[in-house]
């Protein structure tokens, strides 16, 4: 498990309240994890934030599981 | 009650009568204010009698860049933005027969796409902190319309419909989105009007008289409160009777 990983995470379990099991590889913020599609814009800012990086909006709407998540902020850095 | 300490509010058309009245009136129930126009002058002197909490921040809403730039000058000056009140207007009246592209742009620009814009700006902060008030100021001319205003009626009316979509988009992060639909209000305006014609726009008010900015900033004190917390997507009409919505 990368750093990154672990950071996105817990990011995500802590702005949507959800089990840390739950956060798997393919799990999608909207349809699994019970995300709104503002808690999705959030979460984006959130990983600005924790990460020094900016997202822009066409990447942002491919950022759909914690996978691709973690995969984006990978390559950004 | 409508106690605004440690808040930071960002006001637009500060240097207006009812900017002033605005900005005033949220200061004197303690919050921090970010007093934003195109005349600095009238600003500057507004921050020297307002003292401590507040900031000039002189800014022309019709350069569709302005917005981000100026919601960043406010959140460095004041340390994030709770409160922002819509309230930067102005008009260009013709019959639609003889309006010019110019003039309907330039309207629509100010009046409601700067509002869009700093809106958007502004969110973010809001959306961390959980709380933010926004309150936009229309007119009763959104909702009953005026000949030779077509362009300012549009703008007006499209802030309620911007206003209630954005209610619903923020509603549950505790950030609520509200208008405040002034009548006939006493401002440098209004001055210029004659005789005969104030008296056929009092013909129509049922109070008797003009309202004053500082009935119109009460209503924006209120829809800035915590205790207005409950109260979203809604029009406050300030009117004096003109229009019963």
């Amino acid at each position: 498990m990368s750093d990154v990983a672990e950071r996105v995470r817990k990011i995500v379990v802590e702005h949507l309240g959800v089990e840390e099991e739950k956060v798997t590889e393919n799990a999608s913020f909207i349809d699994d994890l019970g995300a709104d599609s503002l808690d999705t814009v959030e979460l984006v800012m959130a990983f600005e934030e924790e990460f020094g990086i900016e997202i822009p909006d066409d990447a942002a709407e491919t950022i759909q599981t914690f996978g691709d998540a973690v995969k984006y902020i990978q390559e950004a850095q | 009650m409508f106690d605004l300490t440690g808040k930071t509010a960002l006001v637009t058309g500060a240097s207006g009568g009812l900017g002033q009245a605005i900005a005033r009136l949220l200061h004197t129930q303690g919050a921090a204010v970010a007093l934003t126009g195109t005349r600095a002058e009238a600003l500057e002197s507004l921050a020297a009698e307002l003292g401590e909490r507040s900031h000039v921040l002189p800014a022309d809403l019709s350069d569709p860049a302005a917005g981000a730039e100026l919601v960043k000058r406010a959140e460095a000056a004041m340390g994030g933005v709770d409160i922002l009140v819509n309230n930067a207007g102005l008009t260009r009246d013709a019959l639609l027969l003889r309006m010019t592209d110019a003039d309907w742009d330039l309207v629509l620009a100010v009046n409601l796409t700067a509002a869009a814009r700093l809106s958007r700006a502004v969110l973010r902060g809001m959306m961390k902190a959980r709380w933010g008030r926004i309150v936009n100021i229309a007119s009763v001319v959104g909702a009953t319309g005026n000949a030779g205003q077509t362009n300012y009626a549009a703008a007006k009316a499209g802030m309620v419909g911007f206003s209630k979509a954005l209610a619903q988009e923020v509603a549950g992060r505790g950030i609520t989105v509200n208008c405040v639909a002034p009548g006939f209000i006493t401002t440098a305006m209004t001055d210029k009007l004659t005789e005969a014609q104030k008296a056929a726009i009092l013909g129509q008010v049922p109070v008797g008289r003009m309202g004053t900015p500082e009935e119109i900033a009460a209503a924006v004190l209120y829809l800035a409160s915590p205790e207005a917390g409950y109260v979203t997507g809604t029009t406050l009409h300030v009117n004096g009777g003109m229009a019963m919505l």
